[in-house]
């Protein structure tokens, strides 16, 4: 196993405390030596040659082989809850629910369905007809893997951005490297001591780190890289897989507006936006209800609503609650502080705003119409902030949300028909939720994935399958019917006869024949 | 350069106007579009033959059976499955999500831009935006410099037949690409050299822009003498239609070499040297149906590859040159030496390479020793070998017994895959590549389950847990509190 340097390095590791040691003291020196070894570029390499010759000589491959890991995984899950939930609290402070069903169990579902079905998947897809020109012959679409992949994830959801990706990558037949945030480092250490203990360490492996090992593994050629994470970094794993042709999929972000029409039943919308922002993760989820739009009109009424139901979740003191993650460290609290502080946005603060730095914890705020051009409103808010954007006409719900980035998500609470099909036609999103918040992101009959600054490719169910695949056209020609019309030399009557072919025009095709055309 | 930067700023600044106003979604528009691309081929086909002579040296039928007929034909498909197409597929979501629905809408990506090549001009440019029309975008072309006339006509024709306003046109060379990389586009689609997509890639990432990158590589077709013996002069005239019937192997998917058993080999040269002459007569430069070499560079390039003294010395057939004609002999060369240019870079030529093995098992090896190319073709009843070949190598594609043909077949995925490209069209897939795949869900505000909502407790961390696994029985049980725990 390789343990990289981390750059939140614990104030009690003794490895720290021997760096600072005035003294350079053999013990300092080898209790150094002892904890650290560095992740270098020979090590990279040796790594992708290691996985590849695993992955050539076919251990991937087998069906068995990718149930057995898959089987697994599912163990991790079942053995391993308690400490997945406890490196989850120390890393996020989330809650036990939380962890349990946004993160184990869903990885559960994942890995089960991926099981039953992966015979089906791994099977060919018959092709119906190939065309006359090419007749007789018979097609079909085979699955291969891609061969050596690497999956980076995220902080917020360690562990269910980390294995999700993997299920897919082993499912395919892939040969895979993980490197997990180094931003949540109790459940990247737990990662990488789970998948080695469990998994073939021949064929998957967990490279911990930051900036530095991503950057040498970013050197190497991969044969897929899946990265979950910010716009800002999307672009430079593309432009570091460019250089060896590497296909991507980039799970990233953006601003999901929530628009809520006057006809909802504002009781169960303020519930739901409340359990798809503040329940998870603290709003630092990817497609966590960013801001809300909504009439001027109706605007006081949808505050109220979403006032009452948070203290009826998180009680008069949601600084006090254990229900809500914190936010995750010192700099993401500073970027949200700073985002509160801005001139003529502190001022349109609700409800909540309360801010506690050392225990990393900022109460459920909302906001009233801030400036569109404050930083609140211009970048993905990722915390517990809500802003309201009052409309004089909920119809200008369309400007505004064009006017911005491709988000990963838009939500529309509504029971109006026309406004729904209108939304779900014109708003362009990764996804679209109608009357609910962040729920598609578990079914896995559904592609989850952005479109444009949100991200490119998607996953989940047969999803992740294919998007670790080659799909490859496989067509089988047979002897008979060799039409002298193909060779040279080139003749009006081979022109003629191609035409008449090229038309699937049948009677054509006799007349040319017969020289009656 | 002032006045181009400021003529794509225009162009761009129109065409994201006419998606946004949402001219392009309706189907009735992509219809008539696609119908004026047919009539525009139509009434053209002369003029469009005659540039693809003057820039490649095409036969006409050469030019209807792999640009214009093809054209005609894919789009054709498209008009004819558009609506079937665009219908929203219901997703089945399980019963835990129950009343919900859920599906999935094509939407297209916006305003795209696609780049083509100079080998197949007509084709390479007009089916990609078959694709993008189709799929409701707006689209823009820059076809390659080095088929000037091809996308000089093309230039002046998709005006005068198309809505100005979405699909336009674009002249120019390297520096008119760099400028239109620079600008953010909702999808690139790019046919050409792997060099090249390096450079559209990393160009694209700066703005997140997805890319399809038809590339190429080394195409080997294997042959089996042994399992195809009945049908070897078939499979003679397979490949040497393939190979120097189709622009002169300036090719993507063009037979790259051959591999064949080392026994087989003088028997296998002795029968492509009547064919090619039944093809070409006794003097193929004056045939007119072998395509000339598109540029003086190219032939330089392929010139640099034959004049290699070891290469010089295994030609067996052909090998004469004309600079000034751009014309190159089918040559046939048995086994230049493996680490010579030739058989490391797409020859791109009508060139032919035959390497010789001892068994044709090891062909398998071979391959897999060279990058993943866009095609492998493989001459062959050993059903063994077919299930080795599509086992154990990978490429875009795969045709057993055929060449090229994967092409015309649209009911196909048209890629390729590692260094032949990423991405693919033809047919439905050409729509799926410019469309974003949405997942819609729509939830009821009926039904609400309370154990969705914090404050947290066990009650409710047992009813989700329990939900999740779909066990239902054990859910009621729980809800009439006949059941207090759940096993982790």
């Amino acid at each position: 196993m390789i343990i990289g340097v981390r750059s939140n390095v614990k104030e009690d590791n003794p490895a720290s405390l021997g760096i600072r040691a005035q003294s350079l003291s053999v013990f300092a020196y080898v209790s150094v030596y002892v904890m650290v070894k560095v992740f270098q570029a020979a090590d990279a390499t040796d790594l992708v040659t290691e996985l590849r010759r695993s992955f050539d000589d076919g251990v991937t491959r087998g069906y068995e082989w990718r149930v057995t890991q898959l089987k697994k995984l599912l163990l991790i899950c079942d053995n391993h809850e308690p400490e997945i939930v406890s490196a989850l609290h120390d890393d996020l402070g989330k809650p036990e629910l939380e962890s349990s069903v946004y993160e184990v169990a869903l990885l559960r579902n994942s890995i089960n369905l991926a099981v039953k079905q992966l015979k089906d998947w791994m099977a060919p897809d018959k092709v119906a007809k190939t065309s006359l020109t090419t007749f007789p012959a018979s097609a079909e679409i085979v699955y291969e893997p891609l061969g050596v992949v690497l999956v980076i994830s995220a902080w917020n959801y360690p562990f269910l951005l980390s294995i999700d990706p993997v299920i897919g990558a082993i499912s395919a037949g892939n040969a895979v490297v993980l490197k997990p945030s180094e931003l949540a480092p109790a459940s990247s250490s737990l990662l990488a001591k789970l998948l080695e203990q469990y998994l073939d360490s021949s064929a998957v492996r967990v490279v911990e780190g930051a900036v530095t090992e991503t950057t040498l593994l970013l050197e190497q050629k991969w044969d897929k890289i899946f990265y979950t994470g910010s716009s800002r970094i999307g672009r430079i794993i593309m432009m570091a897989a460019a250089k060896h042709l590497t296909p991507v999929v980039l799970e990233l972000g953006g601003k999901s507006p929530v628009v809520i029409d006057s006809d909802t039943n504002l009781k169960i919308t303020a519930k739901r936006i409340i359990a798809g922002k503040w329940g998870c993760n603290n709003g630092q989820a990817c497609i966590s209800p960013d801001y809300i739009l909504t009439t001027k009109e109706f605007s006081p009424k949808v505050i109220d609503a979403l006032k009452q139901e948070l203290e009826a979740f998180y009680g008069k003191n949601p600084m006090e609650s254990k229900d809500m993650s914190r936010i995750v460290n010192s700099n993401h609290f500073d970027r949200l502080s700073k985002m509160l502080e801005e001139k003529e946005v502190s001022d349109k603060i609700v409800y909540g705003g309360q801010k506690n730095r050392d225990k990393l914890k900022i109460a459920p705020t909302i906001l009233v119409d801030v400036p569109l051009d404050s930083q609140i409103m211009s970048e993905e808010i990722f915390g517990p902030l809500l802003p309201i954007i009052t409309l004089n006409n909920l119809e200008e719900c369309f400007d505004v949300i064009r006017s911005r980035p491709k988000p990963l998500a838009a939500y529309l609470f509504t029971q109006n028909q026309k406004l729904k099909e209108r939304f779900a036609l014109t708003v362009s999103a990764g996804g679209i939720v109608v009357n609910d918040i962040a729920v598609h992101l578990a079914v896995p009959t559904l592609p989850f994935g952005g479109v444009g600054e949100s991200g490119m490719g998607s996953y989940h169910g047969k999803f992740s399958f294919d998007a670790f695949s080659h799909k490859k056209a496989v067509l089988y020609k047979s002897f008979i019917g060799d039409a002298a019309i193909r060779y040279p030399p080139y003749s009006t009557g081979k022109l003629r006869l191609l035409k008449a072919l090229v038309n699937s025009n049948i009677l054509e095709i006799f007349r040319v024949i017969l020289g009656l055309s | 350069m002032e006045a181009m930067k400021e003529t794509v700023d225009q162009s761009l600044r129109e065409m994201r106007e006419t998606f946004a106003s949402g001219r392009t979604r309706s189907v009735k528009w992509r219809k008539a579009q696609l119908g004026a691309i047919i009539e525009m081929v139509k009434d053209n086909e002369e003029k469009m033959s005659d540039v693809l002579f003057q820039d490649l040296g095409k036969h006409s039928t050469e030019a209807f059976r792999d640009e214009l007929g093809f054209v005609m034909r894919s789009a054709t498909t498209a008009l004819n499955c558009l609506d079937k197409w665009v219908v929203p597929r219901k997703s089945n979501l399980p019963l835990l999500f129950y009343p919900a629905t859920g599906k999935v809408i094509s939407e297209p990506y916006g305003t795209v831009l696609v780049l083509s090549s100079w080998n197949f001009p007509i084709s390479l440019s007009l089916d990609p935006m078959i694709g993008a029309i189709a799929a409701g975008n707006t689209v823009l072309l820059k076809a390659s410099e080095l088929s000037p006339n091809a996308s000089a006509l093309l230039a002046k024709l998709i005006p005068s037949y198309l809505d100005t306003k979405a699909i336009k046109v674009i002249e120019g060379g390297p520096d008119v690409a760099t400028i239109l990389l620079q600008h953010q586009w909702d999808k690139i689609f790019f046919t050409g050299s792997p060099k090249i997509g390096k450079i559209i890639m990393a160009a694209a990432a700066e703005h997140l822009t997805p890319v399809t990158l038809e590339l190429g590589g080394k195409c080997p077709t294997i042959i089996d003498h042994h399992s195809v013996s009945k049908d070897m002069k078939s499979v003679v005239k397979r490949i040497s239609g393939g190979k120097w019937g189709s622009c002169s192997g300036q090719a993507c998917i063009s037979v790259d070499y051959v591999l064949v058993e080392q026994s087989f080999a003088s028997t296998l040269i002795d029968m492509f040297k009547p064919v090619i002459r039944s093809f070409f007569g006794e003097n193929p430069k004056e045939s007119g149906c072998l395509a000339k070499i598109v540029t003086k560079k190219h032939f330089q390039r392929l010139s640099r590859l034959l004049n290699d003294p070891r290469v010089k010395a295994s030609i067996v057939y052909g090998g004469s040159m004309d600079e000034e004609k751009l014309y190159v002999e089918p040559t046939i060369l048995l086994d230049p030496p493996l680490d010579s240019e030739i058989m490391n870079e797409e020859i791109f030529g009508p060139i032919l390479p035959i390497i010789t093995l001892r068994d044709i098992q090891e062909s398998i090896g071979f391959i897999k020793s060279k990058p993943k190319p866009l095609a492998i073709y493989a001459f062959t009843k050993d059903e063994n070998l077919k299930t080795r070949i599509l086992s154990e190598t990978s490429s875009g594609s795969v045709t057993f017994n055929d060449l090229m043909i994967q092409y015309m077949c649209d009911a196909l995925p048209f890629g390729g895959v590692g260094q032949s490209g990423m991405g693919r069209y033809h047919g439905k897939y050409s729509f799926e590549c410019f469309s974003h795949e949405k997942a819609i869900m729509e939830g009821s505000l009926a039904m609400d389950l309370e154990a969705r909502y914090p404050p947290w407790n066990n009650f409710k961390l047992n009813f989700i847990r329990l939900a999740f696994r779909e066990a239902y029985f054990k859910l009621v049980l729980l809800m009439l509190g006949l059941t207090k725990g759940v096993r982790k």
